[in-house]
């Protein structure tokens, strides 16, 4: 286990609660309405709160135990934090922010910069080396602060909302990265889509309390509160486009309205999904039979999870569930129309 | 509309009264150096400034004066730092005391001076007995405690204004990168705090530059040693050597208008800084 915590940590009156392990080389995506302590839990593991009970280990090393009065500070983790506010230093240039950190693991200036000039380019941000922090966009700042921290090539990388103020391409590309650093990550985000991509792990947060943990799947398919139904309340299918056509990884074909060649994820809403007992005659470009795997209901609808051949979920009312006769593992035909589906670079 | 005309007619024509006295206020601090530059004798000025009094007065000026800001910067930089940084009971007080050499008579200060660190002074004599360290009284190095008396307040209130600005995150951030404490003052901390240093550094050596009063009670006038230029600009005036005063004075203005034109930027008129990212953090 790269991260072991048991957080009791407190800042401005404000009490967290968190139990968690995350295994080497992992990402674990942390989601939650604001205010609900996921700046705080990072900033525990950061080293820039103390715990007041429980204890922290990071690669092995015990960081932070108050009963046994063990406390290491920030800079003697094997961490790297990308905060939300960026913090890039004013008085440094992007190439100089980014070389901080390898500086600082006793690099000398040149091969630092060297290092620095390595990630700037895979963050297409070689143009701006030059340049102080108070000439970027905000786009720009925030991929510096994520270089600047992965950088340091830590152990373990604590993101805090990395990806917000990306536009889609420079997301896609950003995520891509972040997949390939082999650090243990902890990213806070609020991007269903970078959850499901990323995360290996995914930890809900409502009020200073993990309220459901587990893997983004099981979540997704079984939202406890409805915050996290909320959230998670999209499907996300893999697969290959060619066109208008895009060849799902679990087998399905189907049609869209957006041409793409290669690599795709396809995302559509829950409600964008049509339940039939026998195959629908219909506009919609997608039909296709499918198992029932469960029935859900909720408060004023009824979460149907279809099984093979694509998994998703779909929202009808009560009364169409009962008059579709569905049950755990009858047969039902599922559409869709081409218009409903986002399809992006995967 | 007339309102608007009305304005935009008192733009153009500001009220008389307030010009007066802006141009009277002018007058009261610029006449006196008028007049000393009207007398002033702008043909000997270089062999009365090249005499060896005077070349005495300018080193022991440029000594002391740097040594009292290399002394302000050296306590005063940790003292600014506990000042702007640590809460404590009592910090009100504290920084009081630190600023009072400000506004007190400097002669007040040389004298109170005289009965902490003269022979039979609180702290003089138990220097004396257990150092064998004898009076401060007529030494360089008295005349370098009085001047870093009346001068450190001038940093250590610049300073802490620059550590107040300073954004502790920025701080933080570096030690999330794995800059160990040293490394976080060397590399973050010092340079976010460089134009506040260097502008508390040098408004704190003016001020000793023109020190008269402290010194001359608590450390004494003795040429070569204690005698700074306005010290010797005093005795040149009483001793009936108006030329060799206003010379020196000459001198002395000179070097305080270069520092202030140097510094117009920094602490007459600052420019708006423009602040990292202000927003608070919150727990989300």
């Amino acid at each position: 286990m790269s991260i072991q915590a048991e957080i009791h940590a407190a800042t401005g009156g404000f009490t967290i609660q968190a139990v968690f392990d995350a295994p080497q080389g992992s990402c674990t995506a942390i989601v939650g309405p604001n205010g609900a302590g996921k700046t705080t839990l990072i900033h525990a593991l950061a080293g820039l709160i103390p715990l007041q009970q429980g204890k922290i280990a990071l690669a092995g090393q015990v960081v932070d135990n108050p009963a046994q009065g063990i406390w290491v500070p920030s800079d003697r983790r094997p961490i790297a934090l990308h905060s939300q506010h960026n913090l890039l230093f004013p008085h440094l240039s992007v190439l100089d922010n980014v070389a901080f950190g390898p500086r600082c693991s006793g690099m000398a200036t040149r091969p630092a910069r060297q290092q620095a000039e390595g990630w700037l380019q895979k963050l297409g941000l070689a143009d701006l080396a030059h340049l102080r922090p108070t000439q970027l966009s905000g786009g720009q700042a925030q991929r510096v602060g994520l270089a600047r921290a992965a950088a340091c090539q830590p152990d373990v990388l604590l993101l805090d909302e990395s990806l917000a103020s990306l536009d889609a391409e420079t997301r896609t590309d950003v995520r891509h990265l972040l997949a390939d650093i082999p650090a243990t990550r902890v990213l806070i985000t609020h991007d269903p889509v970078e959850t499901r991509v990323l995360a290996d792990q995914l930890l809900v947060m409502e009020q200073g309390q993990i309220v459901q943990a587990g893997t983004p799947e099981e979540v997704t398919a079984d939202p406890r509160t409805p915050w996290t139904a909320g959230l998670l309340d999209i499907n996300l299918l893999t697969g290959h486009a060619a066109g208008t056509q895009v060849a799902l990884d679990c087998g399905l074909a189907l049609t869209t309205a957006t041409p793409m060649t290669g690599p795709v994820l396809v995302t559509f809403s829950p409600a964008a999904v049509t339940l039939s007992t026998a195959q629908p005659h219909t506009s919609a470009r997608n039909t296709w039979e499918a198992e029932v795997a469960r029935i859900q209901p909720e408060s004023d609808r009824v979460r149907v999870l279809l099984g093979a051949p694509a998994p998703c979920h779909v929202w009808v009312t009560p009364q169409a569930a009962s008059e579709l006769g569905l049950s755990a593992g009858s047969k039902c035909w599922a559409a869709l129309k081409a218009t409903e589906l986002t399809v992006r670079e995967a | 509309m007339t309102d608007r005309a009305s304005s935009k007619e008192s733009n153009r024509r500001p009220p008389i009264a307030i010009v007066v006295m802006a141009l009277i206020a002018v007058a009261v601090l610029a006449l006196p150096l008028v007049g000393l530059l009207q007398r002033t004798p702008w043909s000997s000025l270089g062999t009365t400034l090249g005499e060896t009094a005077t070349l005495e007065a300018l080193r022991v000026s440029v000594v002391v004066s740097l040594l009292a800001a290399a002394a302000s910067v050296v306590l005063g930089l940790p003292l600014a730092w506990v000042l702007a940084r640590l809460s404590f009971r009592g910090r009100a007080l504290v920084r009081a005391v630190v600023l009072l050499p400000m506004v007190l008579p400097p002669v007040v200060g040389g004298i109170a001076l005289f009965f902490a660190l003269g022979r039979r002074g609180l702290v003089g004599r138990a220097l004396h007995n257990w150092f064998g360290l004898d009076t401060l009284i007529g030494t360089t190095a008295g005349a370098v405690i009085a001047a870093a008396f009346v001068s450190m307040p001038f940093f250590v209130i610049t300073a802490e204004a620059g550590l107040r600005q300073l954004d502790p995150r920025l701080e933080s951030a570096a030690a999330t990168l794995g800059a160990r404490r040293w490394t976080v003052f060397r590399r973050v901390t010092l340079p976010l705090l460089a134009p506040s240093l260097a502008a508390g550094a040098t408004l704190s050596w003016a001020r000793a530059l023109g020190e008269f009063g402290a010194t001359i009670t608590f450390a004494g006038n003795h040429p070569g040693r204690t005698r700074t230029l306005p010290l010797a600009i005093a005795q040149a005036n009483e001793a009936g050597q108006p030329e060799t005063a206003i010379a020196m004075s000459v001198l002395l203005i000179g070097v305080s208008l270069l520092v202030l034109i140097g510094l117009r930027h920094r602490w007459i008129a600052p420019r708006t800084r423009q602040p990292a990212d202000s927003t608070k953090t919150s727990p989300s």
